[in-house]
């Protein structure tokens, strides 16, 4: 066959587990691994699943490898450390089917809280790590490291960087091998981990690391490319693609197996060049290993440590000549940070949250947007699921007045990912907190994708949906209340009667996402005799609204109708078109 | 301008607001460039940067291409959906490249909240330092044709113009990347760009 594709990284990585045989994969979305799963999903061969945590997805399938099957989880770089307890264990297993966790790591946090290097976990776990530089190798190194796997008896970190998930390059298609499903024989000494068992493992484990250490010197994954030999790259990733793009000529250590590294191929490139410089993003995980082995390099001394590489960074510290840059405007240009869409279900909830001057203890997903002005209004972001358990752990240090001024809020998918752990311990310390489900019915910042509260699966199916208020109920919440956060003064009463209660209270602020089901109401308009030009209605902070010339406006195109303004403006100047001149 | 010799690399950046449909624009282009026999690379970023915030796409076509990323300086087109990313994204324009620039204004939350002033003049200021511009109202030109959000092919269109590729890759491009109902739309909404 050979017929090319223009694929993104994510596509090309679906694809390599097509090709693979793979028959079970698992993820929980997260930028920008989240594109993987859903092009799995139009495998019908590949049985996939969106999991409700990175935990549950690995183990998943941990499952499915030791009962013989090939399989693949994928997640974001902070994904990975939920995934942490069942990882690291297990690389003591072993694998019987092969098994790749995709760790997509988002350098410069395009949308991300924080830019951890993953390729450490696989110093920790000892496990192989593989890094692709474009689609092709993305598909290639997915075949690879389900070979791998099966080779050397572990599981494989396939570790990619955001501008090889979301790049596109063109990509060789090739026929898919046949899905084979092992035997599976009982083997307690090898899965059960119990600490006599895990002991035995453990040399097993050693003895890998050092069958994977030779193997590392013999691989094709790895590559010299040999040049003009005065400078010598050490370079893996992305930060290949940027220095051939400047020095093509140089030679290149071109690293495809991150760990373990091998020695004497170090060694061996070192005696032919006269300097070397070892090149890559964040932490220098190679540098460091590789001045251990006593081999003098360049590195962090002069590439930045912090957010990605581009070719014009590297031109600066390589001293090559950068573009000219002939035109830039002389005005001052105000930035454009993301907002909350026009009919946000967040927008009125965060209005109202401001309004009442709350302390919120926020968590993972669009709705960490009310953070930014005009709303300003939320505490903390940590990680997923941190909203709730934060909040108590606030009450217990302030008492229960600042409870009574501190709400947690949660989307209904980082509820369903680990938020439920947290209310599980605010009832059970008994807590008084307010807790609020910001339930948009849908995972809306990764892109919609569907979760176990909203009644259909990966592929769309219909599936069981779980329900949040039973769910909250289950674990004892007594004082439960849905309201629509586009009834600006409910919501206000509820908030008001439930922060005054002395037990945990969960409210449920339920409205689907406006960009997954779209309002088909006509755009509002400004009586402009009405406005005042108070601007209370910018306090809303929706896109739509501005305010010109002392009276309020509503750019028709962008206004869906949501009806919050009227309810903030003290003259009720806006309204439906119909209704204001009639 | 032609840029079809098969041994120069193009460089192409989209610049965009969250929403306005940059990333399909590149998809269109990337397909053309890939029929066209070219190596292609493009990137560009999704998640949270897509709610409403500055967006953009980087297409590259040659040869043989390494870095899917356009460096600063060495654009030879920009193709602007928006007045103030047409100023952002200027400084990766070369001396004599091309900026497409949509003339459509979308006030960032500083601007609506009263804390920073839109950029005035955008186009006759990039005229006076000497950058080559061609300006139109393409969401009104789509809007034409049935649906505002059709800017975007519109773009192309002007886009088509300078690039020299054959007009039956760009239709196929957009008959294989746009949603079956809305092909015959997109068709007009492309023609209409290259006729401007």
């Amino acid at each position: 066959m050979d017929k090319y594709e223009l694929l993104s990284g994510n596509e090309a990585i679906a694809r390599g587990a097509y090709e693979a045989g793979v028959k079970v994969a698992a993820a929980y979305p997260g930028t920008p691994s989240t594109e993987i799963l859903e092009n799995i999903a139009q495998y019908d061969r590949i049985q996939s699943q969106w999991a409700p945590n990175e935990k549950v997805a690995l183990e998943v399938c941990i499952g499915a490898s030791i009962a013989g099957a090939r399989a693949l989880a994928a997640m974001k770089h902070v994904g990975v450390n939920v995934a942490a307890d069942p990882l690291l264990t297990f690389s003591y297993t072993g694998v019987n089917g092969g098994m790749v966790l995709v760790s997509a790591d988002d350098p410069e946090m395009h949308s991300s809280q924080n830019e951890q290097d993953n390729r450490y976990y696989g110093m920790i776990a000892k496990i192989p790590v593989l890094e692709p530089s474009d689609s092709q190798e993305a598909k290639d190194f997915t075949m690879e490291a389900l070979q791998l796997s099966e080779q050397f008896d572990t599981p494989v970190i396939l570790r990619t960087t955001t501008r090889v998930n979301h790049s596109k390059s063109l990509v060789e298609i090739g026929a898919p091998q046949e899905i084979v499903v092992k035997d599976y024989e009982k083997n307690p000494s090898k899965y059960v981990m119990t600490p006599a068992n895990a002991k035995g493992r453990h040399s097993v484990v050693e003895a890998r690391r050092k069958a994977l250490t030779e193997f590392a010197g013999q691989t094709g994954l790895n590559r010299i490319e040999m040049g003009d030999r005065t400078l010598g790259f050490i370079t893996s990733g992305i930060s290949y693609q940027y220095l051939k793009e400047i020095m093509p000529g140089a030679s290149f250590l071109k690293l495809g197996l991150l760990w373990p590294l091998n020695e004497k191929l170090i060694k061996d490139f070192a005696a032919q060049v006269d300097r070397i410089m070892v090149v890559e993003e964040l932490e220098p995980v190679l540098e460091t290993q590789i001045k251990a082995m006593g081999i003098a390099v360049t590195g962090k001394d002069l590439i930045p440590r912090e957010g990605e590489l581009s070719e014009e960074i590297l031109r600066r510290v390589l001293g090559a000549p950068s573009f000219e840059k002939p035109y830039a405007s002389a005005q001052k240009l105000p930035v454009r940070p993301p907002i909350l869409c026009p009919g946000c279900s967040h927008r009125g909830i965060y209005y109202t949250l401001k309004k009442m001057g709350l302390h919120v203890s926020g968590d993972i997903g669009c709705y960490a947007l009310g953070s930014a002005p005009p709303f300003g209004c939320i505490d903390t972001t940590i990680c997923m699921g941190a909203s709730i358990s934060g909040a108590f752990g606030m009450e217990l240090a302030r008492g229960e007045d600042f409870a009574r001024k501190c709400v947690a809020v949660i989307g209904d998918s980082t509820f369903f990912h680990s938020g439920i752990t947290g209310l599980v311990d605010l009832v059970y310390n008994k807590g008084i907190g307010t807790v609020l489900i910001l339930d948009n019915s849908i995972t809306a910042m990764t892109g919609h994708q569907d979760n176990p509260g909203t009644g259909k699966d990966i592929k769309g199916m219909p599936a069981p949906q779980i329900s949040i208020e039973k769910l909250v109920e289950s674990v004892g919440v007594q004082r439960i209340q849905i309201v629509d956060p586009f009834d600006l003064k409910h919501c206000e009463q509820v908030l008001k009667e439930e922060l005054e209660a002395s037990e945990v209270s969960v409210i449920i602020v339920r409205r689907p996402c406006a960009l997954y089901v779209r309002l088909k109401k006509p755009a509002f308009t400004v009586d402009a005799a009405a406005c005042i030009g108070c601007k209370a209605c910018l306090k809303l902070g929706c896109p739509a609204l501005s305010v010109k010339d002392g009276k309020a406006q509503i750019d028709p195109l962008v206004c869906v109708g949501c009806g919050l303004c009227p309810q903030v403006c003290p003259k009720k100047a806006m309204g439906e078109a119909g209704e204001l001149h009639d | 301008m032609s840029f079809m010799t098969k041994d120069t690399t193009v460089n192409i950046l989209i610049a965009g607001v969250g929403g306005q449909g940059t990333v399909l624009a590149s998809k269109i282009l990337g397909h053309v460039a890939m029929a066209a026999g070219f190596d292609v690379k493009q990137s560009e970023i999704h998640g949270m940067s897509q709610r409403g915030g500055s967006v953009v796409t980087h297409v590259r076509y040659g040869k043989k291409i390494y870095s899917p990323l356009v460096a600063a300086g060495n654009a030879d087109v920009i193709m602007a959906f928006e007045e103030l990313e047409a100023l952002r994204y200027l400084p990766y324009l070369k001396k004599e490249g091309l900026l497409i620039v949509n003339q459509q204004q979308m006030l960032p939350m500083p601007v609506i909240a009263g804390n920073a002033e839109y950029p005035k003049n955008v186009v006759e200021e990039v005229t006076a330092m000497g950058v080559k511009v061609k300006a139109a109202s393409a969401s009104a030109l789509a809007m034409e044709q049935g649906d505002a959000r059709a800017a975007n092919v519109v773009l192309l269109g002007i886009l088509a113009r300078h690039l020299d590729f054959p007009m039956e890759l760009w239709q196929d491009a957009i008959r294989h990347t746009v949603k079956e109902k809305l092909i015959d739309m997109n068709l007009r909404a492309f023609e209409v760009g290259c006729n401007q």
